[in-house]
């Protein structure tokens, strides 16, 4: 008797996950970071390449990594509102080029204006991989102890900044404003 | 024409949709003759209707009608003309028509065809078929107009995407649509049986052509796609298990199983219940592919742009359709169940067999294709499902279907002795078995576990399938030789037997090698030489292109010249690869260029594939034997006949 | 008998226009590097058989075997790199997932979110052959019956 009401139960059962599944985004990649010690690096100074510029540079302060490249058209719009960001974020942004064109990323920031305390060369992709990247912008949030704390995929906003990076750089301050300068 | 005409045309159907969707159905069930009576009309008007919807669009494609949006976005005044028809359905608007003027078609052949079944039950088919057509046309009209006008106006359009700039790519989707759609047939002949209460082998006899025929097209459109993905995304693969892919392959492997379960259920009067309900599940697996294809829910090659809104509609339409299919089944299927008995050893056993191992096979299908989804929507994580999942697990029923295959056919209803059975079956087992262990040895020197089992499957089923018949031609038995449809489901068979080949085979030997290469190289591959001749420049009507030129040499002596593309497609700048493919029964030379790495070096991919197209050429010796089957004398009933069968069902019929 | 050709990779001059055409259209065509040097033929079989298990990022439907994103090459440099450096095929899958997660792999990985998903088809099978078996019992029983109509 039951048997025959197994179909509808299982296509009932399908049809739910397949309306929930409207509203997911099934090509979206969660980082596996999250929670996770931040990549180590070492990489050449996009405008000094005989300096270097890494994970070291920011060991010990909340500071955001943009993974960011000319040959990339959403950074291009998000470009504005991160040097708005790195004027009013209270954190340091460290640019991490992907793949990138030397001349192109220097004339780029010439121009457009620079947010970035530094920019680090990624020259291989090899970093980028360290760090899950695969669709630029990505925007890591990585806390004092290196732990990465967020990561955000696509354009930087406003909205995004405040609904996701804040409430997660004032539980790291301890409810405090996080300047550049300030040590556990 | 204006395309307001053909929107207007639209709107005229999904009215005569309605009517047939609702009168003749309510006409059965309270005995009105009148309202019954007016399916067949409806059915002819809607078919009208909306052909003449699709003529419309197609002459806007064909006359450049940029300020038509759907036209604009695919399709370009320098596009050749054949490719401009088939933009018709290149994307999801017009693809939609395709499907909706398909269904038509079906609904329409089938009002012909139908003249001769019971007044009830034709207007409850065509009743049911009707509301598959209204939600469709609704589901057109609300959120997927193709007639939607493009207000700013452009100079030439975007051009259709150069991946579907191909001849196969064209005939691909009407001939899919076509065993997709028609799958709606048996399933309306389910719904209308369990509207009736009623289910008699008479009515397994009338489904049984109409599922063998959609199940024919649905072969050899999945055949093309595979062929297509094959030469023309020159990876050399030809199934990728995507989940579109997949969609189309679920309805084939569940009517397979169907047009397997109506034989008991016509010979014997048994699995009725059952057979019913694979013909729902075949069109909601149609209604299902249509989903995921248009809803975004899964990342596919084949997807269109999706849209929420687009899927929550196909969701209700689903619920809809399949949704009350199911529920009906649930009150009214457990009064259809017979009596009759079968021994162990019989061909109602083995059928049996046959349709677990094949729902075994849809459902691995399914899961693995949802499972992502599944894993997602409850929170644990992102996987992903692929080639390495499905090439291992869909084997598990797989290779005893295609071991019992040989036997099956060769029992006999109701009963008979292992032992006889175990008899006939000696000389085409003991065969297969050592040509099979033999020739992999002989031919290619070597030959693992897996590649044998593969390779005496599929030479089991063949010698199996042909045992009889040739049989009966070396003795000239005379008096009795085999049926049409006795040769269809020979020729069935064989035609899986070579795709089993073609695979194991292709699989096992496969040759594939990426090189750097410069004009004047030399290799061997295989036992042939390839020559790098050079490359030069070419222009196509809607391209740009650099052509490099192979020989392809046997001991010395050429053996044909090969020339893969790398083109620009102008309009979109868009860059394709056409391959060089040297294609022959048993093996194919398959050379792709890949990139200019500097300096006149070049990448390339070069393969060997033995026996691959035994793949495609298995798929349509299937088809083949559907078409036998399907027209097998049997299934056309005689004016008188039918007077007959037609007074005896209303007799019976209570509803 | 035939053995394949080896070459060295050398470090590919790519336009970087070229590359985002590329990423852009996806699958209409497709990188091909000539083979990375591998004294090992076993370890460059490895190879070859995990660069078709792992998904391109980038274009979603190919492995990183067939992908033209410039990703996909990287990914396939790294692993290179890791199986000359002497990684077993685990290793480099847990390289992968420790930076991109489970969706990477095209072979799910077995846990227990994954259980039904690998048992399924031997489960269903279980479930299906005994079903057959009642079936077929209680047919066998009514034939015996003498039951049997046309």
């Amino acid at each position: 008797m039951w048997r025959y009401l197994l179909p509808i139960t299982v296509f009932v059962v399908i049809v739910g996950f397949f309306y929930r599944g409207l509203y997911l985004n099934p090509g979206f990649v969660p980082s596996p970071l999250l929670g996770k010690p931040a990549p180590e690096y070492d990489l050449p100074r996009l405008k000094d390449p005989s300096q270097t510029v890494g994970s070291k540079d920011y060991d010990g302060q909340v500071a955001l990594v943009n993974v960011w490249a000319t040959w990339c058209i959403e950074c291009r719009h998000e470009h504005p509102y991160l040097v708005e960001l790195a004027q009013t974020g209270g954190i340091p942004i460290y640019g991490l080029n992907w793949k990138d064109d030397r001349a192109r990323a220097l004339e780029w920031l010439d121009t457009l204006g620079d947010p970035y305390a530094a920019s680090a060369v990624d020259a291989t992709g090899e970093v980028a991989i360290d760090w899950g990247v695969y669709a630029a912008p990505e925007t890591f949030l990585v806390g004092r102890d290196g732990t990465v704390l967020y990561k955000h995929i696509s354009r930087m906003t406003p909205a995004v900044w405040e609904r996701e990076f804040l409430p997660r750089i004032t539980a790291e301050c301890g409810g405090l404003p996080c300047t550049a300068a300030s040590a556990p | 024409m204006i395309p307001e005409l053909g929107q207007f045309a639209l709107v005229l159907a999904l009215c005569l949709a309605l009517v047939q969707a609702t009168l003749p159905i309510a006409g059965a069930a309270t005995g009105r003759h009148d309202w019954m009576a007016l399916a067949r009309p409806a059915a002819v008007g809607q078919f009208v209707f909306v052909v003449l919807a699709f003529v419309v669009l197609a002459n806007a494609f064909l006359s450049d009608d940029f300020s038509v949006l759907y036209v604009a976005y695919n399709s370009n005044s320098n596009l050749p003309a054949f490719y401009k028809f088939a933009a018709v359905w290149g994307g999801h608007e017009g693809s939609l028509l395709l499907w909706v003027t398909i269904l038509a078609t079906w609904t329409m052949i089938v009002t012909v065809g139908s003249r001769s079944l019971p007044e009830k039950f034709s207007a409850r088919v065509l009743g049911v078929l009707g509301i598959v057509s209204f939600s469709l046309l609704l589901f057109t009209l609300l959120t997927s107009n193709p007639f939607d006008r493009l207000l700013t106006p452009i100079v030439d359009g975007n051009d259709l995407n150069p991946l579907l700039q191909d001849p196969a790519m064209v005939i691909h989707p009407p001939i899919l649509y076509t065993g997709y759609v028609g799958l709606s047939v048996p399933f309306a002949f389910a719904v209308a049986a369990l509207l009736s209460g009623q289910l008699s082998q008479d009515w397994a006899r009338w489904t049984r052509p109409w599922t063998v025929s959609a199940w024919m097209f649905l072969t050899v459109g999945i055949a093309l796609g595979s062929w297509w993905a094959y030469y023309e995304l020159g990876w050399g693969g030809w199934w990728f298990w995507d989940p579109v892919e997949n969609a189309s392959f679920m309805p084939w492997l569940a009517s397979t199983a169907l047009i397997h379960s109506l034989a008991v259920t016509e010979r014997r009067g048994l699995f009725k219940s059952w057979t019913i309900l694979l013909a729902i599940i075949a069109f909601s697996l149609s209604l299902l592919g249509t989903f995921l294809v248009r809803s975004g829910v899964m990342i596919s090659v084949h997807s269109f742009a999706s849209d929420p809104a687009r899927g929550v509609f196909i969701l209700m339409i689903l619920a809809l359709v399949s949704g009350g299919a199911f529920t009906l089944y649930a009150v009214r299927a457990k009064h259809m169940v017979a009596e009759g008995g079968f021994k162990l050893v019989s061909r109602e056993s083995f059928l049996l067999l046959n349709n677990m191992l094949l729902v075994v096979a849809l459902v691995v299908v399914l899961y693995g294709t949802l499972s992502p989804l599944f894993i997602d929507a409850l929170g644990l994580g992102k996987i992903s499902v692929g080639p390495p999942y499905f090439n291992s697990m869909f084997v598990v029923p797989m290779l005893p279907l295609v071991l019992l295959m040989g036997a099956g056919m060769h029992a006999t209803w109701v009963g008979m002795k292992g032992e006889t059975l175990a008899r006939k079956l000696a000389i085409p087992a003991v065969g297969a078995v050592v040509l099979g262990v033999l020739l992999p040895w002989v031919i290619f020197g070597s030959a693992g576990v897996l590649t044998v089992v593969g390779i005496v499957a599929g030479l089991w089923v063949i010698a199996a399938s042909l045992f009889d018949p040739v049989r009966r031609m070396i003795r000239r038995d005379g008096a009795r030789t085999l049926t049409r449809a006795q040769w269809g489901m020979t020729l069935a068979h064989v035609g899986i037997g070579m795709f089993v080949l073609g695979v194991t085979v292709s699989t096992s030997y496969n040759i594939e090698t990426d090189r750097a290469a410069v004009p004047g190289d030399r290799w061997e591959l295989a036992g042939y030489e390839i020559v790098f001749r050079g490359l030069r420049d070419v222009q196509g009507v809607n391209y740009a292109a650099v052509e490099g030129e192979f020989e392809l040499r046997r001991d010395g002596t050429l053996v044909t010249v090969l020339t893969p593309q790398n083109r620009v497609y102008r309009v979109q700048s868009s860059p394709m690869t056409e391959a060089g493919i040297d294609a022959r029964w048993y093996r194919d030379i398959f050379i792709a260029l890949g990139q200019p790495l500097g300096d006149g070096v070049w990448s390339l991919r070069v393969q060997f594939k033995p026996l691959i197209r035994f793949i495609w050429f298995g798929a349509l010796v299937m088809a083949f034997g559907g078409l036998l089957a399907a027209s097998d004398p049997r299934y056309r009933s005689t004016r008188a006949e039918s007077r007959v069968s037609s007074a005896a069902a209303v007799s019976v019929e209570t509803s | 008998m035939w053995r394949p050709a080896v070459h060295r990779s050398e470090r590919a001059v790519r336009p970087v226009l070229a590359a985002i055409a590329l990423m852009l259209v996806g699958s209409a065509s497709w990188a091909i590097d000539p083979e990375p040097a591998f004294a090992d033929p076993a370890v460059q079989a490895e190879y070859q058989s995990l660069i078709r298990e792992v998904r391109c990022l980038v274009c979603q439907n190919q492995t990183i075997a067939d992908s033209n994103a410039a990703l996909a090459a990287d990914l396939r440099r790294e692993i290179a790199r890791l199986l000359n450096e002497g990684a077993s095929r685990e290793d480099v899958t847990d390289f992968l997932v420790a930076r991109y997660g489970d969706f990477i792999l095209y072979r799910p990985p077995l846990q227990p979110s994954t259980w039904t998903l690998w048992g399924a088809p031997f489960v269903l099978l279980g479930i299906g052959a005994i079903v057959v078996l009642r079936i077929v019992r209680s047919r066998a029983r009514q034939s015996l019956a003498g039951d049997d109509p046309a």
